[in-house]
């Protein structure tokens, strides 16, 4: 026994530790991006349960499942969990594993500070969802947790929430701040900025984001602390507060947030069209452009999620026609995907089928977005079914579809094993089929004046919620064959070539398929 | 780690903080915002009254709101629901309230003027929303307000909504809403 652990510790520099301490100790960015993966998967289940208990209940008109209380608790966890627990971690996930194997580094920059940043995730999300079993529920007042109603009429166990929102930020910020050191301090020679990769652009904008936002969320967070414990009174309009103070603090945070989710995606999205077309992606310049702009202008448009409060008109218009102004660039990585495409020889193995649907579905989403951006048109979408589309439609087609691309398209070299091809295409057209089923009839319910967030609707709202709740269960449904198809991959399979696809570009795709512990020791040579 | 990794960490660990003050910052950035620009509807105290010169007075509409806060139990309500009254001229409306509980009860009224463009032109000389009202068991009492709306007042605007929303401050500590009000008398410095 002792002899084996010896052998093992000589061995220490060419491979993992055995046995469950190699993932708690671990500071190997592969580890950990295995280990963020595995967490979102696990979090994308538990969120994705909740959101087959609100459509459960919403099959019908009436209340037929689940007390209203609980219901509201449904919607704010599966939201909070959704974005905080299943996309961010997904994407940190995939940094970890590519950024230093993009960039010819051997690991990431703070290789402890890695390992802190992941570990604490599960306390985060094991007081989140711990609350569900306390006095009073969970959270009820919405992801957006909006002031007074998570403040004055909040149930006890917001004090749990706000501890967790505290530790998922701090995980958000070490994560950024180590993308960030690495992408700045850690390229091989030769790989200079404008050669980059562009998932690895991707990140360093979200990181910088991050960095910029990630603090503010806790401020409002803190605020909300000191308002329900220690008698101030920053949202509280009895002491000279103010409810709308919370909103704009919030969306400060929250629409630099969706653009987090957001561009990683557009770099995963990227390379995979750029492989499967064979091409050399067109306008990469004008992609890194477009992503600054994006990210830019993400801080001054926040308002547009509250034109309802009574802003003064010319705010109003600011912020629509800085939000318009979004689908510019929006506009050119769109026209630069079909062009990547265009004349290019395709081949539709299921990345790109991901990918492909991406472009079509979040464009849907943008496009709904640009109506949302109309003020007067807004006073009618306003918290209705349709901003609730419009939202699904750029993070489950748009980020998460982007997440699960990645995953085909890295899969076979983090694992040296190819996916299921036709297992793949069968998830993919599933997903596809699911995801439009499920949020395209919301459109139409939200432009018939249906209100989000309410367990109950009116007798009109019935059938296209009946389609909209068969939809999600079919959604919900095939990403266990996801699950399926990853342990398969993981535990066997055909071998995969080095390159793995014939298209792929890169220095991820020169190591060795699975990519060996450590990567890169000696910095490439780029030209 | 070399020496420009170690300064680029340097720099993004001081922005965390930063940022995070910066959200603090928020709170007062938004009530000098509100206050410079006199949107939201808030109405701060003046005494620039001397400054305020009558030219010509137009007619106007001034419509009087009283809300209760949840679980405010008082009466509160205004004592005449609409005056007509002249620009540049001082007025003094007043709000009737009464402490129906069985307790002594403290509260604090918090206005609120429509349209919110109009906010910066009305002027309160004096008005029961500068201060906490303390009730005993089935005591009355008539609040004042002492205003003027200006003539620079936007042309387009015939009718003015002032309302004030009773909050139940018993429970808070006195200290927490005093602030408030070195606030709201803040205003009187510009």
């Amino acid at each position: 026994m002792s002899a084996v652990i010896e052998n093992h510790h000589d061995d220490h520099h060419h491979g993992p530790a055995k046995g469950l301490t190699r993932w708690l100790y671990t500071t190997n960015h592969k580890d950990i991006g295995t280990l963020y993966l595995w967490f979102s998967f696990a979090m994308f289940l538990i969120g994705g349960a909740m959101a087959l208990v609100i459509r459960a209940e919403l099959f019908q008109p009436g209340m037929q499942i689940v007390e209203p209380e609980f219901y509201n608790q449904m919607i704010t966890l599966h939201g909070l969990i959704m974005i905080f627990g299943g996309v961010m971690p997904a994407f940190v996930g995939l940094a970890n594993w590519l950024v230093p194997m993009m960039i010819g580094a051997p690991d990431m920059a703070l290789p402890r500070m890695n390992n802190l940043s992941f570990w604490i995730l599960p306390f985060a999300f094991f007081i989140l969802l711990s609350s569900l079993f306390m006095e009073g529920g969970a959270p009820n007042f919405g992801w957006t947790f909006y002031a007074p109603l998570s403040t004055t009429y909040a149930p006890p166990s917001v004090t749990f929430f706000i501890f967790s929102v505290h530790i998922m930020g701090a995980s958000s910020i070490m994560g950024a701040i180590n993308v960030v050191v690495t992408i700045m301090n850690m390229r091989a020679p030769g790989v200079t900025l404008m050669k980059m990769p562009l998932f690895v652009w991707s990140w360093l904008i979200t990181a910088y984001l991050l960095i910029a936002v990630m603090p503010v969320l806790a401020g409002a967070v803190t605020m909300m602390l000191m308002d329900i414990h220690f008698g101030t009174s920053f949202f509280n309009a009895a002491g000279g507060g103010d409810p709308v103070l919370f909103q704009h603090i919030f969306w400060f945070f929250g629409h630099p947030e969706v653009y987090i989710m957001i561009l990683p995606a557009f770099g995963i999205v990227s390379h995979i069209i750029e492989t499967f077309s064979r091409k050399q992606l067109f306008g990469y310049s004008s992609m890194v452009w477009a992503m600054l702009s994006i990210a830019i202008l993400s801080f001054v448009v926040w308002a547009h999620h509250m034109f309802t409060v009574g802003l003064p008109l010319a705010a109003e218009l600011f912020f629509m026609w800085a939000t318009m102004l979004i689908a510019v660039p929006t506009g050119v990585k769109v026209f630069n995907w079909v062009a990547t495409m265009f004349k290019g020889s395709l081949t539709f193995e299921t990345p790109m089928l991901f990918a492909i649907a991406f472009v079509v579905l979040f464009t849907i989403g943008g496009l709904s977005g640009l109506m949302l951006a109309i003020v007067p048109a807004d006073f009618q979408y306003h918290d209705t079914y349709f901003v609730v589309a419009h939202f699904h439609y750029v993070l489950v087609p748009g980020a998460i579809f982007s997440i699960m691309a990645a995953v085909y398209y890295w899969i076979p070299k983090w694992s040296g094993n190819m996916y299921d091809e036709r297992l793949g295409k069968l998830h993919f057209w599933l997903s596809f089929i699911g995801v439009n089923v499920t949020f395209f009839p919301q459109h139409f319910i939200g432009l018939a004046g249906m209100p989000r967030r309410y367990p109950d609707y009116a007798l009109q709202f019935a059938d296209w919620n009946m389609v909209s709740s068969v939809g999600a269960f079919l959604f919900g449904v095939s990403q266990i064959l996801f699950l399926f198809i990853v342990l398969k991959t993981v535990m066997g399979g055909k071998k995969a070539t080095d390159q793995v696809w014939e298209g792929a570009r890169g220095l991820e795709w020169t190591v060795a398929s699975p990519a060996p512990y450590h990567t890169f020791t000696t910095p490439p040579k780029v030209d | 780690m070399n020496p420009e990794a170690k300064k680029t960490l340097r720099r993004l660990v001081i922005a965390v903080p930063l940022m995070f003050a910066f959200g603090f910052a928020l709170v007062p950035l938004y009530n000098v915002f509100c206050e410079v620009t006199g949107i939201n509807g808030k109405v701060f105290q003046s005494d620039d009254a001397k400054e305020l010169v009558i030219e010509d007075g137009r007619p106007l509409g001034l419509q009087f709101i009283s809300t209760n806060n949840e679980n405010m139990p008082w009466i509160f309500k205004p004592s005449e629901e609409v005056m007509t009254i002249s620009t540049g001229e001082y007025y003094t409306a007043t709000y009737y309230v009464k402490n129906t509980t069985n307790k002594t009860m403290t509260a604090q009224a918090v206005p609120s003027v429509a349209p919110s463009n109009a906010a910066a032109h009305l002027k309160k000389l004096e008005c029961f929303c500068f201060e906490q009202q303390e009730l005993a068991p089935g005591e009355d009492a008539l609040l004042p307000v002492r205003l003027l709306v200006s003539d620079e007042l936007p042309k387009n605007i015939k009718n003015i909504i002032l309302s004030y929303t009773i909050f139940d401050v018993t429970e808070y500590d006195d200290e927490t809403v005093a602030q408030v009000d070195s606030e709201g008398h803040h205003g009187m410095e510009h």
